[in-house]
């Protein structure tokens, strides 16, 4: 076996970019909530941007190396320790069977992801590794790592962790990974798909001041608090397909952002959609923490898009080359 | 039909302002239309009660292609596509400890239980859409003698496997979860099962055929053994 769980930090599950293409059957896509920093977790570490890794929740996990093997961990704010000593962030690390990593909690953001070269080699389902912990499947067992899990994962020579340590160095000149969330992030919205169900006054009140992120927020969505959106009749609509960053309007008046766990369908009116781009965002807010939107068009939007898969094709095809 | 945007990465198609047979039917249709059609782009649909949210992926296909495919394809769909496409048969042993609230359902209708029985699996239930839990079918067509209000307290897990009765719809649960639907029976059937060829999808249609506790007992070895 490849690490050993001695604290599982918390909420921490095995995420890859999810299992697309089995909504229509009532699975949840799941996956990392923030696939911009899975990415570059994994680019570190020489792997496919979407291979399996760790996701922790502000908590990170203790583990235990059972082999040698290279890992990444990223995350912002972060202070890991290896046998108690300071280690580094957003680098490949190198760490030795019997070697322990002490991830420690994020400072700033709310989610923090640890790759590992070759993937975290747990069975797939469905075309997938992500834990979905409603359905009970993937991962470990369907569940959050517990103390005491053994993860699979593949053994790293030296050598080629020395290899991965020089091209990380040289694409930190060229395109830095780490990033950084503004402290009151401004978020993009698109209109829609069922904005004409609201008075043209709601898209101004959901703009107009900061939410802030309600304490039962997780992974199926963002709950927020602040100025309550009204519906020009009630909220219900016949039930329809969810995305990934759906704004749902409840019967209160509050939004709700859809993020990776979300049901595949749902009665809610959504009067805006977030775009794509903006996700890791709001992935990385924690509760207590405030957020304003803004609305764009799809030209800006799809620009945002493409800027972002530049840079992720960029770090992989610079991990590839040398 | 009316498209509006869902974002960057959807199109929600809008057939009908109802939840019926001839609306889920046409979203059944231009669901398979579009399957068949194999566009590169698009990710997934996923029906609803009268819509179906085609996803894709933005940077492979435009939105206005997409758009237009889809308009054309739904002009051209045809009345023969869109019957259902299979009518899927599910066990079930009604009353006795799997369904507890069958005598609740009976005495709220007026009916013996063996009534109720025979006219909950006379009708072929349309399966207007899949959501909640993985298999969970939305059904329409209960008779509406049957109809029962839901638990004033939902119960905190009902077995994988009850049918049940909540208001105006009939529905199995295929994974153990809390719920407030009346349960008048129990499948035997696994119908949570990962990565198998799924029993049913929208657009089909369910039957419920009344078996005994023995029956139950022998295809519940079987279906586990198999799935």
């Amino acid at each position: 076996m490849g690490i050993e769980v001695i604290r599982p930090g918390m909420f921490t599950t095995v995420q890859d970019l999810g299992r697309a293409g089995h909504a229509a059957e009532g699975f949840p896509e799941c996956g990392a909530c923030d696939k911009r920093t899975l990415a570059a977790a994994n680019a570190l570490v020489g792997n496919a941007p979407g291979a399996a890794a760790l996701e922790f929740t502000i908590l990170g996990p203790e583990l235990s190396a059972r082999k040698d093997c290279a890992v990444a961990v990223c995350g912002m704010g972060l202070a890991p320790k290896t046998n108690g000593k300071e280690t580094e962030v957003w680098k490949p690390l190198f760490l030795r069977a019997g070697d322990v990593l002490n991830v420690g909690a994020l400072a700033r953001g709310c989610r923090g992801y640890i790759a590992v070269r070759g993937g975290v080699r747990v069975p797939a389902v469905m075309g997938s590794r992500s834990t979905d912990t409603r359905c009970g499947i993937g991962g470990v067992e369907g569940r959050a790592l517990r103390a005491g899990d053994l993860l699979p994962v593949e053994a790293c020579a030296e050598g080629e962790w020395e290899r991965l340590a020089r091209r990380a160095r040289a694409l930190g000149r060229l395109a830095p990974l780490a990033w950084e969330r503004a402290a009151e992030p401004v978020v993009s919205l698109l209109p829609g798909p069922q904005d004409d169900l609201f008075p043209p006054e709601a898209l101004e009140t959901l703009t107009a001041a900061p939410y802030t992120v309600a304490v039962d927020s997780n992974r199926m969505g963002l709950r927020l608090e602040g100025a309550p959106v009204r519906a020009k009749a009630g909220m219900d609509i016949l039930s329809d397909g969810i995305l990934e960053g759906s704004v749902q309007i409840s019967s209160g008046g509050g939004p709700i952002v859809m993020l990776a766990d979300h049901q595949t369908t749902g009665g809610y009116a959504k009067i805006a959609t977030v775009a794509p781009a903006d996700i890791p965002i709001l992935a990385q807010l924690r509760p207590g923490e405030r957020v304003r939107f803004r609305v764009v068009d799809r030209r800006e939007a799809l620009r945002d898009l493409r800027r972002l898969h530049r840079t992720l094709r960029l770090w992989t095809a610079r991990f590839k080359e040398e | 039909m009316e498209i509006k945007p869902a974002g960057l990465t959807g199109l929600l198609c809008v057939l009908g302002k109802t939840a019926d047979d001839a609306t889920a039917a046409k979203v059944a249709a231009l669901d398979r239309a579009i399957a068949a059609r194999k566009l590169t782009g698009v990710v997934e649909t996923v029906p609803g009660f009268a819509s179906l949210l085609v996803r894709y992926d933005p940077l492979r296909i435009s939105e206005g292609r997409l758009r237009r495919v889809v308009e054309r394809l739904a002009e051209t769909l045809d009345a023969a596509a869109s019957a259902p496409a299979r009518v899927v048969e599910i066990p079930v042993c009604y009353g006795g400890e799997f369904g507890p609230d069958l005598p609740f359902v009976a005495a709220h209708a007026g009916l013996t239980e063996a009534e109720v029985v025979r006219i909950h699996s006379q009708a072929a239930y349309p399966i207007r859409m899949i959501g909640f839990l993985p298999g969970f079918p939305y059904l329409g067509g209960l008779d509406a003698r049957l109809h029962t209000p839901r638990l004033d307290t939902p119960r905190a897990a009902i077995p994988a496997g009850s049918v049940g009765i909540g208001g105006a719809q009939t529905g199995v649960y295929p994974l153990e979860s809390p719920g407030g639907w009346r349960l008048i029976g129990r499948t035997p059937l696994r119908l949570f099962a990962p990565g198998k060829e799924p029993l049913y999808s929208a657009g089909d249609a369910i039957r419920f055929t009344p078996i005994g506790p023995e029956k139950f007992r022998e295809r519940e070895a079987a279906a586990w053994a198999s799935r």
